[in-house]
């Protein structure tokens, strides 16, 4: 089966390729795109982005597999992300972690049944400025304790 | 003297719109080296300055792009290395979300400088909210006429890029970095030939870090003696220390380089929180080897770090507390290295996973006597065996832990099992 991209989806490629000398260096930004439209690659995607730059299907895979922020199966609509690392950890980062698994009853790497959450756990984020914190998608929340979680989900409602 | 140049009008408000920069005197920087000095000139002052890289290496700026051949039949590539994935490093954020401007100018005169006409900003895929403003700073210099064709007029082209990395440490490594942009697997690859005879896309290449670049409109307007008065006499200028962990206020401190790491930490940083004492600090980001209590009054240039056992890498500090076990340190630094390694050559992939697993076990209660020195042994067969700087950037942390905490590591041990 194969998938074929929306005609402004192809423009948008057609942007980002002219960009570089070879077709395959658009390949993380145009899975990105991909990506923020359909919400993970499946095998169908690959191939749809594989045709589209001229490349084996192999090659998409071999990055998509690579990279911890492409992902193969769907997430929920909500991605916690906690920072584990070091400077989140010196600030009680941990109880973060354990916190969202106990309020959202599922472990790390997880998606909640209703499809809404998916918990990570990830490395330094680059804010340790801001220790303990995590990303909502792609906002940044710092300076995090149980309560000040506890609003942020209120307000993903 | 006032210390602050880089981020000395951060606290504008909207200095990323191009006019709140120009009002500042932005761009000035661009026009005075574009239509007053030549492009070697401009190579010079910057090696006068003793600028040093801010990514890591601490390799003087104006060498590296004089390493560029300045005649040759490919485009010639720069590289913005904006991936900060070393743990504890968060000053590219700040430079980038408040002041993308400055960045630029500091792109436009180097581009310059070696002859380049195509730029890329390679930022790490989380960073996506400032990868969208770094856009909208790029599309109002186009706008202006700093980027694009025949820029101040005076015949120069350069076209400018965000490229958004999608999660992997190993892609700021210079070489990963270049595999990553087109379109790879982050492998590192094997050194010579250097990217600047055959980096990007087979073309000679320079690849800097945003502090670094930032730097340059400065020295082109205040000149290479201005820019050393503020620094050290072998590594010019400022450093933004970003300071995490246990201090009271943690966050970006730009400072000469060469100020005394106690400074930092006690002066700047507010010390330690109430009721606790330092234990160690880690001086440049976690591949850094950490230092004791006893060992803060070093001056925090990139020699006199390297001279006192360790380095300045990013300039990030991470304060540890006397609170904090060591071994909670040994097993965050061995789980980061065994997710982040490539996996491309064997002493880092086999024993990036060994010193996992030892000090999983360490940290679980199921130590061996001798796993202290096995870590040792195996950290020191690591270090300069790996196809790319990851290896060291792994080993080293690892085994100045064990060497300066072996006690209270096999004493933790005990009190485990
Ligand atoms: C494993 C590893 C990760 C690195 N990560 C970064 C990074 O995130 N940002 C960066 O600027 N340099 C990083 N570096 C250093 C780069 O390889 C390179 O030295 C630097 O970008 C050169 O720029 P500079 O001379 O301006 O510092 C890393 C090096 C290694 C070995
Ligand atoms: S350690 Fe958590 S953001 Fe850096």
């Amino acid at each position: 089966m194969s998938r074929e991209f929306t005609a402004d989806l192809k423009k948008r490629i057609e942007e980002i390729t002219a960009r570089y000398p070879s077709r395959q260096a658009a390949l993380l930004p145009v899975l990105h795109l991909v990506q923020g439209e359909t919400g993970f690659l499946s095998a169908e995607e690959e191939r749809a982005v594989a045709s589209i730059l001229g490349l084996p299907p192999i090659k998409v895979r071999e990055v998509v597999t690579f990279y911890t922020m492409f992902t193969r199966k769907p997430l929920g609509r909500f991605h916690l992300q906690v920072c584990s690392n070091l400077s989140c950890s010196l600030a009680a980062g941990e109880r973060i972690l354990r916190h969202l698994q106990a309020k959202l009853g599922i472990g790390v790497g997880e998606t909640t049944p209703d499809g809404k959450y998916t918990l990570t756990e990830v490395e330094c984020l680059g804010a340790c400025e801001q220790a303990p914190c995590m990303m909502v998608n792609f906002d940044y929340h710092g300076n995090l304790d149980p309560e000040k979680v506890e609003r942020i989900m209120e307000e993903l409602k | 003297m006032e210390t602050k140049v880089l981020t000395k009008d951060f606290g504008l408000d909207h200095l990323y719109r191009i006019g709140v920069y120009l009002e500042q005197g932005g761009y000035r920087a661009v026009k005075k080296a574009l239509t007053e000095w030549k492009p070697e000139q401009v190579i010079d002052e910057v090696k006068k300055a003793s600028l040093r890289g801010r990514g890591g290496a601490g390799f003087p700026a104006g060498l590296k792009w004089s390493f560029v051949p300045q005649k040759t039949d490919k485009p010639k590539y720069l590289c913005v290395n904006a991936d900060e994935g070393e743990p504890g490093t968060f000053k590219d954020r700040s430079i980038m979300a408040h002041d993308p401007h400055l960045l630029i100018e500091g792109i436009i005169i180097a581009a310059y400088a070696v002859g380049i006409h195509t730029a890329y900003i390679y930022i790490r895929g989380e960073y996506e909210l400032i990868a969208r403003r770094l856009e909208g700073a790029i599309g109002e210099a186009y706008a202006k006429g700093y980027l694009g064709k025949n820029i101040l007029g005076i015949g120069f082209d350069l076209e400018l890029y965000v490229h958004r990395g999608a999660g992997a440490y190993i892609c700021g490594e210079e070489t990963g970095l270049l595999e990553s942009l087109e379109g790879k697997r982050g492998n590192p690859r094997l050194k010579p030939p250097f990217p600047a005879s055959v980096g990007l896309f087979q073309s000679p290449t320079v690849i800097n870090n945003v502090e670094t670049l930032a730097n340059v409109p400065f020295i082109i307007l205040n000149g290479a003696g201005w820019f050393l008065e503020r620094g050290s006499p072998k590594d010019g200028g400022t450093r933004i220390f970003g300071v995490s962990g246990a201090v009271n206020k943690p966050g970006i401190y730009e400072l000469p380089v060469g100020t005394s790491l106690r400074e930092i930490i006690f002066t700047h940083a507010g010390g330690l929180k109430p009721g606790r004492a330092l234990k160690a600090v880690i001086p440049g980001g976690m591949s850094c080897p950490i230092f004791k209590a006893d060992e803060v009054d070093v001056k925090m240039d990139c020699d006199c770090v390297a001279a006192a056992g360790s380095m300045l890498g990013s300039g990030a500090v991470i304060v540890i507390d006397d609170r904090t076990p060591i071994l909670d340190v040994l097993s965050k630094v061995a789980k980061f290295y065994a997710h982040e390694s490539c996996g491309q050559c064997t002493p880092c992939r086999l024993g990036t996973s060994w010193i996992h697993k030892i000090v999983k076990r360490m940290a679980a209660g199921k130590g061996r006597a001798d796993d202290v020195e096995t870590l040792v042994r195996l950290s020191t067969n690591i270090k300069g065996r790996t196809l790319c700087p990851l290896g060291d950037a792994a080993a080293l942390p690892v085994l100045a832990i064990a060497r300066k905490f072996k006690a209270e590591l096999e004493n933790t041990m005990k009190g485990n099992a």
